[in-house]
């Protein structure tokens, strides 16, 4: 097998959507010749041309909106809006337009639209280049979320977003670019929308947590085994749709939910879990969930700030210890 | 670079004969006109909901262009977008239908006044959200090009869409990847209720397209003659790929700007000026003067179409409300 990193995997999926369907195109910012601003896209200008791989200005509205209008019409495109935070520049396009367009029209069009874009803190960018973003769009119903974690599942969900009737965005997070795994294959590497990985399972506590923090409760998990506690880890990939049924199949077993997230607890995607699951499963909890967010505040620049500000690995173990001594 | 009026010699209703297709631009011109009587009245009566946004006056503008667009042809328009939307031959049904939120709507009654669509007809679709609709108009264009259909995607906006970001970045992409798209601004002098004068800086909109190297036409948005003239001349140079073109269609809005609004602020006389250069009345005018129609005939256009547009409202009144189940539907595919 070929090792890849999460940073090169997508300029692979995307080669391979390409392959695979004529009607798919990428814009962006500096997508083209440049390669990426993250160097993610490097050597599909020159692969495919300046047709279907096309450099934008500096124009989140229009790569957008210019995206959801190519959907309607026949192209499945593939729209980069570079840092997650200029979602924030339009944000109209995707909560008032892709969005609600299909829903608009009752269904007279579909929109096979993914907006990819580049997620999280842990990387020194600061405020405005650094929040997960993806729960701006938890209260937007018609759009997908996927948040993938891994190697695998980042080249498995770019496929199926591409291949999806629906607008999906693919936040792809960007302290986790060095990560490295094996090249997923063409055809069984595609990881479909709305399916949880089982990351590890244990029977005492169920942790729920996505991309940067997936892999801080897997460390959490191995920690929390030396104690003899042993944690699931859940890793729901995509937001929207929620594998509500794995986490509900774990809970069954470990009667106790931990949620680990990259952002402050309102209005997040974890807050939903935990009320889903407690309205809805409360006689599986033998104790109070637990939710772990980031502090109220945005992202600070500062090393040892932003260190702080980010859930750590320690604050896992202990929240976890406490859970299962209670 | 282009001047900002770089077409010269514009025929109107003054200077050239009525076209042999007169008849049927005024009865689509009527048909905008009395479809639009007739949802005010619809709202006296609490058949409608929300608000809704009429276009009395302005109908040479979106029928002058829709005479000149092709089948496969594209148009977004904004939520005063019942006039372009009839111009491209939706069904009139329909249009009421979707207004009364009926099952037989455009939209099956889920869009409502401000956002008709129609795609087998090209109507991309009507955007409430000002502006929204123009980085959409640009993708259309740009999925022409790329599949190479040979469409052309007409974008038309209000005055004041002009000043709103999506308007700059969607004109700008267009012009850069000479998409195939023909941005028609409706200027109908007043943004919601603020004077175009109070918000904007320049006289006129057209000039705009100098800042994206791309012609830019003033045009009599009230004769019909030069909007067809002037819109056949930027699709057709749309169409050989030599990118958009900002046409600045001069006209008024004769109501004000949604059902609450009795336009209070116009100032004396303003109405009666824009009246007297009504479009449907201008084309009338040089019909009669032509001499190649009778009164009677002219006058026959107008009793057809009426009774046509009555007719297909009272259709459209018999047609049920969706179910409340309804409201699941179409989220995702």
């Amino acid at each position: 097998m070929t090792q890849i990193n999460y940073r090169q995997v997508i300029a692979r999926a995307i080669s391979d959507a390409m392959a695979e369907d004529d009607r798919v195109i990428l814009i962006g910012e500096d997508v083209g010749a440049a390669g990426g601003a993250f160097k993610t896209t490097v050597g599909l200008f020159e692969e495919w041309g300046g047709d279907r791989v096309r450099d934008t200005p500096i124009s989140e509205q229009a790569i957008v909106g210019a995206a959801l209008g190519a959907a309607i019409t026949g192209l499945r495109p593939i729209a980069e809006i570079m840092f997650a935070d200029f979602a924030g520049v339009c944000f109209d396009q995707i909560v008032n337009q892709v969005a609600k367009y299909r829903y608009m029209s009752a269904g007279q069009v579909t929109v096979p639209l993914t907006i990819r874009m580049a997620n999280g803190a842990g990387a020194g960018f600061a405020a405005q280049h650094s929040q997960a973003a993806e729960n701006w769009f938890l209260n937007v119903p018609g759009l997908m979320i996927a948040v993938p974690s891994t190697v695998e599942d980042l080249y498995g969900l770019i496929r199926s977003a591409v291949r999806e009737n629906n607008p999906v965005l693919v936040f792809e997070h960007k302290n986790l670019f060095a990560l490295k795994g094996e090249l997923p294959d063409k055809e069984t590497g595609v990881v479909p929308l709305g399916v949880a990985d089982v990351v590890r399972a244990g029977k005492d506590v169920t942790i729920v947590a996505t991309q940067q923090m997936r892999h801080r409760a897997v460390e959490a998990a191995e920690l929390l085994a030396a104690e003899c506690i042993e944690a699931t880890v859940i890793d729901p990939r995509t937001l929207v749709p929620f594998d509500d049924a794995a986490v509900v199949r774990s809970l069954e077993e470990t009667s106790r939910l931990l949620v680990v997230q990259e952002c402050p607890p309102g209005g997040s995607w974890g807050a939903s879990l935990v009320s889903r699951m407690m309205t809805q499963h409360w006689e599986l909890f033998d104790a109070a969930p637990v939710l772990i967010s980031t502090d109220e505040t945005p992202v600070p620049y500062g090393a040892a700030m932003e260190a702080a500000w980010l859930p750590s690995t320690e604050r896992i173990v202990e929240a976890a210890r406490t859970m299962v001594a209670y | 670079m282009p001047d900002a009026t770089s077409i010269d010699d514009i025929p109107t209703l003054e200077t050239a004969d009525p076209p042999a297709a007169s008849e049927g631009l005024l009865a689509s011109m009527t048909r905008i006109r009395v479809f639009e009587d007739e949802v005010m009245k619809l709202f006296s009566l609490n058949l409608v909901r929300g608000s809704t946004h009429l276009c009395q006056g302005q109908e040479a503008v979106t029928v002058g262009v829709s005479s000149v667009m092709q089948p496969g042809d594209t148009m977004t328009c904004t939520y005063r977008g019942h006039g372009a939307t009839l111009a491209l031959g939706s069904d009139v049904d329909r249009c009421f239908g979707e207004i009364l939120g009926r099952v037989g709507g455009l939209a099956r009654g889920r869009g409502g006044s401000m956002h008709f669509i129609d795609p087998d007809r090209g109507a991309l679709g009507s955007n409430a959200i000002v502006g929204g609709h123009l980085p959409l108009s640009a993708g259309a264009a740009l999925s022409a090009k790329l599949l190479g259909t040979g469409s052309v995607c007409i974008a038309y906006s209000g005055d004041g869409s002009t000043n709103i970001g999506a308007f700059h970045e969607s004109v700008n992409l267009a012009a850069i990847w000479k998409l195939p798209v023909v941005f028609v601004i409706e200027n109908n002098q007043y943004g919601e209720y603020s004077p175009l004068a109070s918000t904007t800086p320049i006289a006129r909109l057209a000039d705009r397209a100098i800042a994206y190297g791309i012609p830019g036409v003033f045009v009599d948005g009230n004769d019909v003659v030069s909007m067809a003239h002037v819109a056949g001349i930027a699709i057709e140079r749309a169409r050989r790929g030599e990118g958009p073109t900002l046409i600045e269609a001069n006209t008024y809005r004769q109501q004000g700007h949604s059902r609450s609004d009795p336009a209070t602020y116009r100032p004396a006389g303003e109405l009666e000026y824009w009246l007297a250069k009504d479009p449907i009345e201008n084309l009338r005018r040089a019909m009669a003067r032509s001499g190649r129609w009778t009164d009677e005939q002219v006058d026959a256009i107008h009793t057809a179409v009426t009774a046509e547009v009555v007719e297909a409202k009272d259709r459209a009144l018999t047609w049920p409300e969706p179910g409340a189940d309804e409201r699941l539907r179409d989220v995702y595919a």
